[in-house]
C-alpha cells in the first residue's frame, strides 16, 4: 500500500506533528509527502528520516496564505499523481478545514481525530476521540480510498531512513480555488503554539485579573511552555480566545499541563485530559481539578507560583 | 438573506458519559442544541434581524430531537426540516444537508465548527465541497456587506480575516454571537412554525461505529506541600519524567 502524507511547516521548519504523520504513514506503507509554500528543499528532504521516500512540493506563492480550497485541490491531485488511496494528515487549523474537501475530491471515506495506528486484522478499524475527550470509539472504515486526520503524539518519532527526493508538483488551480481572500492576519509571532506545545501553563479566575498574568508568563518562559487559560478568563477578555482550553476551545495533549487557579469544571477537563501529566495548583482543597490531576498543590497561586519558578531555576542551574 | 443553520442534538456539556449495550447511556442525560451550532444559530438570527430574510434550521435526527428543533424556532428561526435518521457519520449527515440545500438557493449555510458528541468537525467542509462552495472554519466573526461576507477564522496562535462572496459554508464558534435564550413569545410562536420531516437519502462510503470505551481512570493525585516546590520539581523530573 502507498500512503500520501500532507506536511506543514511553521516559520520554514516542518512541524513535529507533521513528522509524526509521516511516521504513522510509514507504518502503513510507502510514504510520499506533499508540502506547499516557502520551505527549503533541504528541510523538505529531511522528512525522509521519518519514512518518506519522496516529497511533492507545490511552491506556488498563493498557497502561503493557507487557502482551504486550493490546499484541498493540491492534496487530492498529489494523491492522484502518486497513485495513493490513503491520505494521512496531522490535525491543525488548516487540516481540520481541508480534510473533508480532500475526501470529496478523491471519493474517499474520511475519519477525523484518529488516536492510534489502525487495526487491520479484520478490515480497517481506527480508534478516535469522541464526546470531547470523554470517550473513545472504534470505527470501521470501508474498503477503498481513505482520508485520516491524526492527533498529536499519535506515534513516537524515531529517525531511521535517509533523505527524501523532492519534486515540484504543478496543479491547475482556477480562480474558485482562491475564492476566500485573506485580508489580514493577527498572530503573535515567536510564541510557542499551544496545540503543538509539549509543556503548557494554564491559569484561571484564581489569578483575579489580567494584570497578574506576568507570573504565569514567567513560569511558562522558565519552562519553555505555552500559555493557556480557562473559558471564563477568555470570556472576560483577560486573555485572547486562542488560549482558551476546554470543551469549546482548544484541546491540548502536552507532556505536562500545569493548571493554576482553575477549579477544574468538567468542560475544562474535556480539553486537557489527553495530557500525560497534570499538576493542579489551587487554594481550594475541594477543587475538582485535584481528582483529575497527578500532582496537586493546595495554596495561594501568588505564593506558590514564584516558589515554583525559583525551584525550576535552581533545578536548571 | 436566506440562511440555513444545521444543528446537532447532543448531551449537555456537563454530562458524565457512560455506555450501555455499546451505545451512549442516555438515562438521566439532558440533551441540548450543540453548543457551537447554538452560536451559528444566534448569529444567523442577528443577521436576519438586521438585513431581513429567513432562517431555516435543519437537523438530522429521530423524533426525540424535536425539542431542540422547537427551541431553535423559539430563538428565531422561521421554519425547520428534520431528516428522519440517526446521524452516525459525517458524510451521511452532509449528504442529507446537500439533498435539502441544493434546490433552495441559500446565501449561506452555517453550523458549529463540530458537534460536541462525535467531534469530527467535517460536515462544513463536506457540504462546501459537495455544493461547490467555499467553506470557512472555525469562524469567530461574520459580517455581511452586500454580497460579500467578512469572516474571522481562528488559526494557531491567532486569527485571520477573510472575505468571501456568497454563497458559502461556515463552521462557527464563539465569540461569533452571544447565545440566545428563547422568550415566552418566541416559545408560543415556535409551536406554529412549520417543521417538515423528510426521509434520508442513501449514502455510500460511510464509516461504522463498532465499540466505545472510556479513558483509563487517573490514579490518586499526589499532594505536595505549598512550601515544597523543590519536591514538586523533583517529582516531575524523576518520577513523571516530563522535565
Amino acid at each position: 500500500m502507498s500512503v500520501l502524507v500532507f506536511i506543514e511547516a511553521d516559520n520554514g521548519v516542518i512541524k513535529k506533528s507533521s513528522l509524526e504523520a509521516v511516521a504513522y504513514g510509514s507504518k502503513l506503507g510507502e510514504v510520499t509527502a506533499v508540502a506547499m509554500g516557502s520551505i527549503d528543499a533541504s528541510e523538505l528532504a529531511s522528512v525522509g528520516k521519518y519514512g518518506a521516500s519522496k516529497v511533492l512540493h507545490c511552491s506556488d506563492d498563493r498557497l502561503n496564505d493557507g487557502v482551504i480550497s486550493a490546499t484541498a485541490k493540491l492534496i487530492a491531485e498529489a494523491a492522484n499523481q502518486a497513485g495513493t488511496e490513503t491520505v494521512i494528515m496531522s490535525r491543525s487549523s488548516l487540516v481540520d478545514a481541508v480534510a473533508a474537501r480532500v475526501a470529496i475530491k478523491m471519493g474517499a471515506s474520511v475519519v477525523a481525530n484518529v488516536q492510534e495506528l489502525p487495526d487491520t486484522s479484520n478490515g480497517f478499524v481506527v480508534k478516535r476521540g469522541v464526546f470531547t475527550g470523554k470517550a473513545f470509539a472504534y470505527v470501521e472504515v470501508p474498503e477503498g480510498k481513505k482520508v485520516l486526520t491524526v492527533t498529536k503524539n499519535v506515534v513516537p518519532l524515531e529517525e531511521s531512513g535517509s533523505e527524501a527526493t523532492v519534486e515540484e508538483i504543478s496543479v491547475a488551480f482556477d480562480d474558485a480555488d482562491f475564492g476566500v481572500k485573506r485580508v489580514g492576519v493577527h498572530k503573535q509571532e515567536g510564541d510557542i503554539l499551544l496545540p503543538e506545545a509539549d509543556l503548557v501553563v494554564s491559569a484561571g479566575r484564581g489569578m483575579k485579573g489580567p494584570e497578574n498574568w506576568q507570573m504565569i508568563e514567567d513560569l511558562a518562559s522558565t519552562l519553555g511552555a505555552a500559555t493557556a487559560c480557562s473559558k471564563p478568563v477568555s470570556d472576560m477578555d483577560w486573555r485572547p480566545h486562542h488560549e482558551h482550553v476546554g470543551q469549546t476551545g482548544i484541546k491540548v495533549a502536552p507532556q505536562l499541563y500545569i493548571a493554576v487557579g482553575i477549579s477544574g469544571a468538567i468542560q475544562h477537563l474535556a480539553g486537557v485530559n489527553s495530557s500525560k501529566v497534570i499538576v493542579a495548583i489551587n487554594k481550594d482543597p475541594e477543587a475538582p481539578f485535584f481528582k483529575a490531576a497527578d500532582y496537586g498543590v493546595v495554596g495561594d497561586a501568588f505564593e506558590v507560583v514564584p516558589k515554583l519558578i525559583e525551584a525550576l531555576k535552581n533545578n536548571q542551574n | 438573506m436566506k440562511i440555513l443553520v444545521c444543528i446537532s442534538h447532543v448531551p449537555d456539556t456537563t454530562t458524565k458519559i457512560k455506555f450501555a449495550d455499546n451505545k451512549l447511556d442516555t438515562n438521566g442525560v439532558q440533551f441540548i442544541i450543540g453548543p457551537y451550532d447554538d452560536f451559528a444559530l444566534a448569529r444567523a438570527v442577528e443577521i436576519k434581524e438586521a438585513t431581513g430574510g429567513t432562517v431555516t434550521v435543519l437537523n438530522v435526527g429521530e423524533a426525540d430531537t424535536e425539542p431542540s428543533i422547537r427551541k431553535a424556532l423559539a430563538i428565531g428561526a422561521d421554519n425547520a426540516v428534520r431528516v428522519n435518521a440517526v446521524p452516525t457519520d459525517s458524510l451521511f449527515v452532509a449528504q442529507q444537508i446537500v439533498e435539502h440545500a441544493k434546490s433552495e438557493n441559500y446565501d449561506m449555510i452555517l453550523m458549529g465548527r463540530e458537534s460536541s458528541d462525535y467531534n469530527s468537525g467535517l460536515v462544513h467542509g463536506l457540504v462546501g465541497e459537495l455544493m461547490g462552495w467555499p467553506s470557512i472554519a472555525p469562524a469567530m466573526k461574520l459580517e455581511v456587506d452586500g454580497s460579500t461576507a467578512k469572516l474571522s477564522r481562528e488559526i494557531e496562535g491567532g486569527h485571520e480575516d477573510v472575505e468571501v462572496a456568497m454563497p458559502f459554508v461556515a463552521g462557527c464558534q464563539e465569540p461569533i454571537a452571544e447565545w440566545k435564550i428563547p422568550n415566552m413569545r418566541g416559545i408560543m410562536m415556535a409551536r406554529k412554525k412549520p417543521l417538515q420531516v423528510v426521509e434520508p437519502v442513501g449514502v455510500d462510503g460511510v464509516t461504522t461505529y463498532k465499540t466505545f470505551e472510556l479513558p483509563e481512570e487517573k490514579g490518586e493525585c499526589k499532594m505536595v506541600d505549598a512550601g515544597q516546590m523543590d519536591e514538586l520539581v523533583g517529582l516531575l523530573k524523576n518520577e513523571a519524567r516530563v522535565l
